[in-house]
């Protein structure tokens, strides 16, 4: 079918040169910053605050041992839901539905989380691989449908989305699931043997940082080898990039498309359930928080590479550290995060504009 | 009217596809351009219509230098070009497609359609073209689209024609009809440039031939006096051997054979009917016919690309339909597919990723799960060096690869392992003349060691020299089966349908 | 590319098959109707066709409940049969009126005993369709020249904080016009990235529906909030047109609008007439199926792509502005709703042509309008579910009708012009 649209494979980092992979970023999140700073003095903050702003952002996110750990809390179900946007990216699949199976995840996780009692490492891995599932779930639906009907994964992710919303406030209010005494759409807490235990306790027990981060490391690793050195990786590869080809080489494209869309899901489902369990401990209506949408800016980051995601997530995540800071300490919404994002998205993606922009770092053409 | 190109040179980066180039045509003249793919004869045409701009050199009309900024320019200068992939909007109807950029419009931008319509009639019966001006191009025969760009080209009064390789999707009746009407054009006073690498061609039709050579025009030659092999001399730059050895071998058993095979067709694409055929080993049975009547459809069919609907195929005496790309692969039956960069190949991957592209998941490469790039690496030089591929390493990407290089790593990679069948289309298009002579020889060869061989292709010469047997395709059908010493015009007849 | 006719037998395998699968499913619809709505129905279901001070108006139409849905569901599964003994030509049609009576089902199961304004629903079905036919006209406009606008959600949300904002400060109508100006400048932003910079179309419009969220809501936050009387704009008003809206069932439904309803009916026809009675539309449907051949008859695909995009872009901005200005007069975050991709999918349905996209997007207005209006009624299913349907209604309409739609064949790739 000729109207599916290929997501090109500008990604393959083994072969760009190391003035793409390493200048280009470097610019674009500088170019973001600084055009974020300038909205800020737009809508009539002074210089003092877009100052105090900028150093917010900084401290926030790297500044003490504190702000590291809010870093790398925050940079984990970014990695998680990226890495499942960059395994779809390998294998041609657009998937913008992160948000919507880390709902979905994170509620099938939340609700293991409450009703089930089991031992510490048994109840984690039960609650944790049922977010997998659920989320991988929820992304087959997309997956399938592409394959078997061609309905281009972007709309029915998205419709998914919106549908996942409702659905969270739908079960969020079932007496099954909500708090006792609330009329608001919130859960159960989840039982301390649901809890992913924090890594720095022994300096600080407020330091949030938890063991999904390094589930997170484990699972780039995983996704490292999965998309280079394995059969099926290959193959989706191979999908991602030249369909017909694949084809002609014997690869089932509707499997692998069915298993790409879920392992995507999977991945999210995983940033669901880690986020329930290390961080929120319960599910509230928009326990999401954009995660799935960032997400796909940590992934084109990245380069859909999964080394690349990791620093990328690292650094989204100290974009939402630094950004509390910054909302804090200058009163700047947490919004102009998401402006800043998306500009990096931007340039990026457009690496010749960021060429235009500085050309002595790329020396003459 | 006088056109002529001065000391024209254009490089894309480091690659210089045109140096200093001279040619001057006249009202009233054919020009023969020759040369090999990739010669550079279709960028130098580019620049004459506008669609590139010259690195340095001049274009003179009636001894007036004149510059193309873009394809308007061009058009406005006379220029028209008919090229070799059509430039035809396939949903847009043979009035639309005429007038496009040059629409008659009344109010608010309005297009006027009857004047339109009156137009294309009104050229179509001057040149006598006969072409329908309400039809759909895409419903169109490509012969019949030719004459729908060449329609265009003369609403726009043009003054100076160019063909490049029109005759590549003709029949041979197609072809005559073709050369009637460029013998009109002359007549009527249009210059004509006529692109090819067709050697016969140029002879039949020229008042003059040049020939290019790697960006360069390296000789001129008169078509009255000149020879096939001089030519082709002048077009390769060294002695080139035309004819293709094929010894005589008795064939062996059956190997493949369809029985009414059946497959649907889709909107766009052919359906087939009653497919009867039989392959032997030691033999090349050709599929003659004009590209786009079944013979595509034929061969999916066959490797498990499309799905049958009725009928079998019995391969070594069992029967299979409908079975996986990947199984049909397993026993045996190797496929070099017709379009190398869309299908063959993944031009972004790495020449050692293409080696094991449909063999990766074999115990020489992986355990089923996880890869063995090591193995992969040598079995990919080993293909470079049997094969003759040549790349600065197994690690760049395809694309980097020339045509004749992909074609021979696909080659390589197919024939390099158990093959018992194997189904060629298309082998040489867009290659050189050298890879041209490796890849016949290597099917030949193939062919004295057993191995039963299908070949498509739309070159009637290269069936012609290859093969045992030729069957002919047309409209889905095999509409004859004709031995290797078949007259060409007979086979001709055939791909047009006529069967005495 | 020649089509040729098979053999009859061929084609009428390929007939029985699909007739088969389509009359099972019929079948299947209705037992589901059937047992969904079938029991514990009683009464009456009343439906208002015209309000009393209406100056023409009609009796209300009142049905038996369980009867209409039995003998509803037995013709839907009769349907289904006649497809499966004989395949007839006019499958659309019969699969047209089997989903109406499903729906119609449905709807008087809800209003069993009950009474509903039929007229109402379809008067708010017309005003939920504006913004999601307008979506879907943007993404003609770009796709008919073979750009992808992912982003027309974005700019579609910038519209409707434009619309505001201006609105707020220097009246509806100049909020309007600034509101269209700021869709075409999104439209100007895509149209760079993805002609000049050659960036994937799907990311370019994902980054702008990302960038306008966050603007939008950074405004919000730093600008509205603090001053709520730039988040206060005069919405505009319904204009009746004289006679017509007197008219029964019809008046209501269409005459008795405010200006983006006449507008949106105004631009769909011009996109038609655009496209395909102009030269301008000729060219841009070449360029959109084949660049390199409008490039070589002198068309600039560059150009071209540049002033569709735009266009589109400023289509997008006038149905955002009617969230705010035509709606409720004030912009909340993310308000849009995924009316923008809604829009996309009516594009689809519509298979590229903007009289189908209108038609689509009435059903998806229909999926819309509904959920509201059968809040009223109080029926048993969750509102959290009402609110999903034009979601899923989405889902379906871009799974079942894709494979048979034909996009403009350069869609989605950057055109490079060599030199």
């Amino acid at each position: 079918m000729k109207n599916s649209i290929k997501i090109k494979q500008a990604f393959s980092v083994d072969r760009t040169t190391f003035q793409d992979i390493f200048f280009i970023p470097i610019l674009a999140i500088s170019l973001a910053i600084s055009l974020g700073l300038l909205l800020l003095l737009l809508t009539g903050e002074s210089y003092q605050t877009a100052l105090t702003a900028l150093i917010a952002l900084f401290v926030g996110s790297f500044g003490s041992v504190s702000a590291l750990s809010e870093t790398l809390t925050a940079a984990t179900p970014l990695i998680f839901a990226a890495l499942g946007i960059a395994i779809g990216f390998r294998a041609g699949l657009f998937n913008i539905g992160a948000e919507g199976q880390i709902i979905v995840g994170g509620l099938a996780a939340v609700i293991i989380g409450f009703s089930v009692e089991l031992p510490l490492m048994l109840h984690l891995t039960l609650m944790l691989s049922v977010g997998a599932a659920f989320g991988a779930g929820y992304a087959f639906i997309s997956g399938w449908l592409k394959a078997f009907t061609g309905a281009h994964e972007v709309i029915t992710t998205i419709m998914l989305n919106l549908i996942a919303f409702r659905l969270l406030d739908f079960f969020l209010r079932l007496p099954f699931i909500q708090k006792e005494g609330r009329n608001d759409p919130i859960s159960k807490s989840v039982l301390d043997t649901a809890e992913l235990p924090r890594l720095l306790v022994l300096i600080d027990p407020n330091l949030r940082i938890h063991a999904g981060f390094l589930l997170a490391i484990l699972a780039v690793i995983l996704v490292y080898w999965i998309i280079f050195h394995t059969t099926i990786g290959f193959e989706f590869r191979m999908v991602g990039t030249n369909l017909n080809a694949a084809k002609y080489a014997g690869v089932n494209s509707s499997l692998t498309i069915v298993l790409a869309m879920s392992a995507a899901g999977l991945c999210a489902g995983l940033a669901g359930a880690s986020q329930i369990s290390g961080v929120l401990g319960r599910a509230t209506s928009g326990f999401s928080a954009g995660i799935g949408f960032d997400a796909i800016a940590v992934a084109l980051l990245g380069r859909a590479h999964p080394i690349g995601v990791l620093f990328s997530g690292i650094l989204f995540g100290a974009l939402v550290a630094g950004g509390r800071e910054m909302q804090v300490s200058a009163g700047v919404s947490l919004d102009l995060i998401t402006v800043i994002q998306a500009l990096i998205i931007i340039f990026v993606a457009a690496p010749i504009l960021v060429k235009s922009i500085f050309p002595w770092f790329f020396g003459k053409k | 009217m006088k056109i002529e190109l001065k000391e024209i040179s254009k490089s894309f980066g480091p690659v210089a596809a045109n140096t200093k180039i001279n040619l001057s045509v006249s009202s009233g003249e054919v020009l023969g351009l020759l040369g090999e793919n990739g010669a550079g004869k279709t960028t130098l045409m580019n620049i004459l219509t506008g669609l590139y701009q010259p690195d340095s050199g001049q274009i003179l009309i009636r001894d007036q230098e004149r510059k193309f900024y873009n394809p308007r320019d061009a058009i406005k200068n006379g220029i028209g070009m008919v090229h070799q992939h059509f430039m035809l909007v396939p949903v847009f109807s043979v009035s639309e497609n005429v007038i496009l950029g040059n629409e008659p419009i009344t109010n608010v931008n309005r297009i006027n359609k009857k004047e339109a319509r009156e137009e294309v009639l009104k050229i179509s019966s001057k040149y006598n073209l006969d072409v329908d001006p309400d039809e759909l191009v895409e419903r169109l025969p490509v012969g019949v689209q030719q004459r729908v760009e060449i329609i265009k080209i003369l609403f726009r009064e043009a003054e100076l024609l160019i063909f490049d390789e029109p005759t590549a999707v003709l029949t041979p009746q197609e072809v005559l009809d073709f050369f009637r009407i460029v013998s009109n054009l002359k007549k009527s006073g249009k210059a004509i440039i006529f692109i090819t690498h067709k050697l016969h061609e140029v002879i039949q039709i020229c008042d003059r031939i040049n020939v290019l050579r790697r960006g360069e025009m390296v000789g001129e030659a008169n078509p009255k006096k000149t020879s096939n092999s001089e030519l082709a001399e002048l077009m390769v730059g060294r002695s080139v051997n035309l004819k293709t050895k094929r010894p005589k071998i008795n064939r062996g058993k059956v190997l493949l054979e369809t029985k009414n095979l059946q497959v649907m067709s889709n909107k766009k694409e052919m359906g087939l009917s009653n497919i009867n055929l039989k392959l032997h080993e030691n033999e090349i049975l050709g599929i003659a016919g004009v590209q786009g009547n079944g013979q595509t459809e034929f061969i999916e069919a066959l490797t498990g690309l499309r799905k049958i609907s009725s009928g079998e195929i019995s391969y070594f005496d069992k029967r299979y339909t409908n079975l996986s790309p990947r199984k049909i692969h397993k026993m045996g039956i190797k496929h070099i597919p017709e379009d190398r960069q869309k299908q063959g190949l993944i031009n972004e991957f790495s020449i050692i990723e293409n080696v094991v592209l449909n063999t990766y998941y074999e115990d020489a490469f992986s355990n089923n799960i996880s890869l063995n790039w090591n193995s992969a690496k040598s079995e990919a030089a080993r293909v470079m060096k049997q094969f003759d591929v040549r790349a600065s390493s197994e690690t760049i990407p395809a694309n980097n690869l020339s045509g004749g290089n992909q074609q021979k790593l696909v080659i390589g990679r197919e024939m390099s392992r158990k093959i018992n069948l194997l189904i060629a289309s298309q082998p040489t298009r867009g290659v050189d003349v050298g890879s041209i002579e490796y890849i016949h020889s290597q099917i030949i060869s193939a062919r004295n060691a057993g191995i039963g061989i299908l070949l498509n292709s739309t070159e009637l010469e290269e069936i012609i020299a290859l093969s045992d047997r030729i069957i002919v395709f047309f409209e889905g059908k095999i509409v004859a089966e004709l031995s290797s010493n078949t007259d060409p015009q007979i086979i001709g007849m055939a791909m047009a349908g006529v069967v005495n | 590319m020649r089509k040729f006719a098979l053999s009859k037998q061929t084609m009428n395998i390929a007939r029985t098959q699909s007739s088969l699968i389509s009359g099972s499913f019929l079948i299947l619809l209705a037992i589901l109707v059937f047992m969904l709505f079938g029991f514990g129905v009683e009464g009456e279901a009343t439906f208002r066709l015209s309000r009393p001070s209406d100056p023409y108006a009609l009796p209300n139409l009142v049905l038996p409940a369980e009867s209409f849905i039995g003998i509803a569901s037995l013709t839907i599964a009769f349907f289904g049969a006649r497809l499966i003994v004989k395949a007839p030509k006019e499958y659309s049609v019969i699969f047209a009126i089997s989903f109406f009576l499903a729906i119609a089902t449905f709807l008087v199961w809800a209003t069993a005993g009950k009474s509903f304004s039929l007229t109402g629903m379809l008067q708010a079905t017309v005003v939920r369709a504006v913004p999601i036919a307008l979506a879907a006209m943007a993404g003609i406009m770009c796709e008919r020249v073979a750009v992808i606008n992912i982003g027309i959600e974005g700019m579609m949300l910038a519209g409707a904080f434009a619309g505001a904002f201006f609105g707020s400060i220097f009246g509806s109508v100049l909020g309007l016009l600034i509101a269209i100006a700021v869709g075409g400048i999104f439209g100007l932003m895509l149209a760079l990235l993805v002609v000049t910079f050659r960036v994937d179309q799907i990311i370019a419009g994902v980054a702008i529906n990302i960038l306008v969220l966050g603007l939008t809501s950074f405004f919000t936050s730093h600008l509205l909030k603090k001053n709520p009387h730039l988040n206060d704009t005069a919405v505009f008003k319904s204009i009746q047109i004289p006679i017509l809206a007197d008219l029964p069932i019809i008046g209501p439904m269409l005459f008795r609008h405010n200006i983006f309803v006449y507008l949106a009916i105004l631009i769909v026809f011009s996109t038609t007439f655009y496209l395909f009675k102009t030269a301008y539309g000729l060219r841009a449907r070449a360029v959109g199926e084949h660049p390199k051949a409008a490039e070589t008859l002198g068309i600039s695909v560059i150009k071209t792509r540049f002033i569709n995009v735009i266009i589109g872009g400023m289509i997008a901005g006038f149905g955002g502005a009617w969230f705010t200005l035509g709606s409720v007069g004030r912009f909340d975050e993310g308000m849009t709703g995924g009316r923008g991709f809604i829009g996309l999918a009516a594009m689809i349905f519509g298979r590229w042509h903007p009289v189908g996209a209108l038609l689509a997007a009435l059903v998806f207005g229909f999926a819309d309008s509904l959920q509201q209006k059968l809040a009223i009624l109080r029926t048993p299913i969750p509102s959290e579910f009402l609110a999903m349907a034009p979601y899923i209604v989405t889902i379906i309409v871009v799974a079942g009708i894709v494979g048979s739609a034909r996009p403009p064949q350069a869609i989605g790739k950057a055109y490079i012009k060599e030199n």
